[in-house]
């Protein structure tokens, strides 16, 4: 059995196994264990690609190359951070008597079927098969989201539910014509939807169905990456949800969304002549920066202010991916490394922040420092990061995007430096007062899980200062296949 | 004009124009129970659209996918959601709130919209069905305007079901359907999708005691 089918089948199997067994003393354990696994075999079958070149899994089901096997690695590694974190979060919850053991079983098993779909998505060759698994992920999310039953944490599901699929409808929509347009050139093979063929004749490719099919691509998939202005679901999904949803959520969902953009814009590309597609996800980029921006000083609930982050970081990769070239890309496929690493670390942070001081509401959280420097100093830390503080990550590739940007397209410079100092005056200025001040709250029943944070925050400050080569010639093969 | 289009075309085209006509029906109906039966005869409609387009120009797996919709579309989904009305007991449930008149001059310049849109692509297909890639895209921009309009869950729901019917009208005529598996995995999203907001159903109406979704509009921006 090869690395690429065990990266699959241990999330499928674990969760179907997960449902199955139920919620046992041992079912956090598990779900740990099939995480590790998943991301074993992930981290072999990287090691793999970057050594012997990209390969077709299952016939020509499957694709796997440079760029997507970065992001399995990715989703892998923190698909595993968060499952270690979520088994003493989710045990406090359920001693504060907010979950039961029902719903810790649909948790666990959800979750190991929505990295299963997440995998899916990045590996498969078929764009068809991609929207399917797409709207699959959606799908397991729903009744995550809603995992509380609380009013607002069902208006949150239904808001999603309702938001991504008229969304994804449109992707659907955009994928018809993509369809449509490769049928003319492939013939009436069942390969026209194959990613491997249909880029070897993007040339031939009709231009007007195309850049319509883009159009409805990048929206749809546009809505699941929260790009403005069909970003409202997203906050309300990662405010209400359990934390570890809401880390996944925004460190991988956005990205695998972003992901599969980013193969249509490679076919966009070579249909159309011009930089159309590269200028519609810059506009659409900018847009969603400074609307986030605004929104996050008029934030109360901590989880929500970073979730419009995770809508503002998303605009600057989006912004990034559409200016092109290698250096853009580059900094854009860095800069979805850092953000990932960096905002589930601060989403586990506030996960026991929130817990800890019972509210998620910042003028409610205070001292963080003082109750459990850990958290305290992990939520700081993890603040500055994202941020874009050297010498962290996110300072070397948002350098990186403005100076590309400064000299290809000066004119967009003022709006990305005015959108990033009013998140740091908004997200600083709140962060500040919670972990330093005073408090009255209790210590949890059960130690939070805290090394995942610092092995993220720790790998975030690495690249800031020094990125392996490896590393680099891996960062290079992938930018250069985007084109 | 009839004489020179043959018999098959305007087949499709006749079930294409029912599909529209119940989209608008859809729109104007304001009860839960015929609003699931319009949807179900809407599917059935395009079955029968998707045979002839089989039996015309040989595709056989458009046997597949028509055996598909008719199964999924037509019986199992207008099924599971009798089935929730049922059990959710809301029978009797009647839109208000609606004007018709004003919905149905939205749909028509919708429908304009569509059609406008969808002519240089329907030029460049060489499908027997090219013409109604208009009215797809019309009965899925007539769909999204239920879902706009609506304020109960489940025909929010059919609208979106409705949606999906107008996506796979559209899959049909500008290139014959889609890859067999690709359309068995969106049946299989559809399904499941359905499954899960009939659990999800039941969440809400224990949570608020009836399933008006003005009460989920709490979570905005101050």
């Amino acid at each position: 059995m090869d690395f690429f089918t065990l990266t699959l089948a241990i999330p499928l199997v674990s969760g179907l196994l997960l449902t199955v067994v139920g919620e046992r003393a041992w079912a956090p354990n598990l779900n740990i264990i099939a995480s590790l696994g998943t991301f074993l075999a992930s981290a072999l079958l990287t090691v793999e690609i970057v050594a012997a070149g990209p390969r077709f899994a299952f016939g020509e089901m499957f694709f796997i190359d440079s760029l997507n096997v970065f992001f399995v690695a990715l989703t892998a590694f923190v698909g595993l951070t968060t499952s270690i974190f979520s088994g003493p979060y989710m045990r406090n919850e359920q001693e504060h008597g907010k979950l039961t053991r029902p719903r810790l079983r649909l948790y666990k098993s959800m979750f190991q079927m929505f990295m299963f779909t997440m995998l899916a998505a990045l590996t498969t060759n078929n764009l068809g098969i991609l929207w399917v698994a797409m709207e699959a992920a959606t799908l397991t999310t729903v009744l995550l989201v809603s995992l509380y039953r609380t009013p607002a944490s069902l208006e949150a599901a239904w808001k999603y539910f309702i938001l991504c699929g008229v969304g994804i409808a449109q992707a659907l929509f955009g994928t018809i014509l993509l369809y449509f347009a490769a049928e003319r050139v492939l013939g009436e093979t069942g390969n026209a939807l194959l990613w491997t063929h249909l880029v070897d004749v993007k040339g031939q490719l009709e231009p007007t169905i195309m850049a319509l099919s883009f159009i409805f691509l990048l929206v749809g998939y546009g809505t699941k990456v929260g790009l403005a202005p069909l970003h409202n679901w997203l906050p309300d999904a990662h405010a209400e949800g359990p934390t570890p949803v809401s880390a996944v959520l925004s460190g991988l969902l956005l990205n695998v969304a972003l992901y599969a953009i980013l193969r249509v814009k490679v076919l966009a590309d070579g249909a159309i002549s011009g930089s159309f597609a590269g200028n519609l996800m810059m506009g659409f980029g900018l847009l969603t920066l400074v609307v986030a921006a605004f929104f996050l000083s008029r934030q109360k609930d901590i989880k929500r202010m970073f979730a419009y982050s995770s809508i503002e970081h998303m605009g600057l990769i989006t912004f990034a991916f559409g200016m092109g070239g290698a250096v853009a890309n580059f900094a854009g496929l860095l800069h979805m490394t850092m953000h990932s690493l960096t905002k589930s670390a601060i989403f586990f942070t506030v996960g026991h922040a929130a817990q800890k001081c019972g509210t998620q509401l910042m003028e409610d959280i205070r001292g963080l420092i003082r109750i459990n420097p850990v958290v305290g100093w992990g939520l700081m830390l993890g603040t500055l990061a994202i941020l874009g503080m050297p010498p962290f990550g996110v300072f070397a590739s948002e350098f990186m995007i403005l100076t590309h940007a400064m000299k290809h397209h000066p004119w967009a410079t003022p709006i990305l430096l005015l959108a990033l100092g009013v998140a740091f005056a908004a997200i600083f200025g709140k962060v500040q007062p919670m972990v330093f001040g005073d408090t009255h709250a209790k210590p949890l029943p059960h130690a939070p899980a805290i090394i995942p944070v610092f092995v993220h925050l720790g790998l975030v400050l690495m690249i800031g200062l020094w990125i392996p080569p490896y590393l680099t010639r891996w960062f290079h093969e992938a930018a250069r296949m985007l084109g | 004009m009839s004489a020179a289009i043959p018999l098959s075309a305007q087949l499709i085209n006749l079930f294409a124009s029912v599909i529209l006509l119940l989209a608008f029906a859809m729109l104007a109906q304001r009860r839960v129970l015929p609003l699931i039966n319009l949807f179900a005869l809407q599917g059935l409609t395009l079955c029968l659209s998707t045979l002839v387009v089989a039996f015309t120009t040989g595709q056989a797996h458009l046997y597949g996918s028509a055996a598909l919709t008719l199964v999924l579309k037509a019986i199992l989904l207008p099924w599971i959601l009798h089935r929730l009305v049922r059990k959710l007991q809301v029978k009797a449930d009647v839109e208000g709130l609606i004007n018709i008149p004003a919905t149905m001059i939205a749909g028509i310049v919708l429908v304009m919209i569509a059609f406008n849109v969808a002519l240089p692509i329907s030029q460049l297909s060489s499908a027997i069905s090219r013409g109604t890639l208009g009215i797809a895209l019309a009965s899925v921009m007539l769909a999204f305007l239920m879902m706009i309009i609506r304020t109960k869950a489940i025909p929010q729901v059919v609208g979106f079901l409705a949606m999906e019917n107008g996506l796979f009208l559209a899959a049909t005529s500008a290139t014959y359907g889609m890859p067999m598996v690709v359309e068995l995995g969106i049946a299989l999203d559809v399904l499941v999708g359905v499954i899960i907001l009939g659990v999800f159903f039941f969440q809400i109406r224990d949570q608020f005691d009836s399933l008006d979704i003005r009460h989920l509009e709490k979570l905005k921006e101050r």
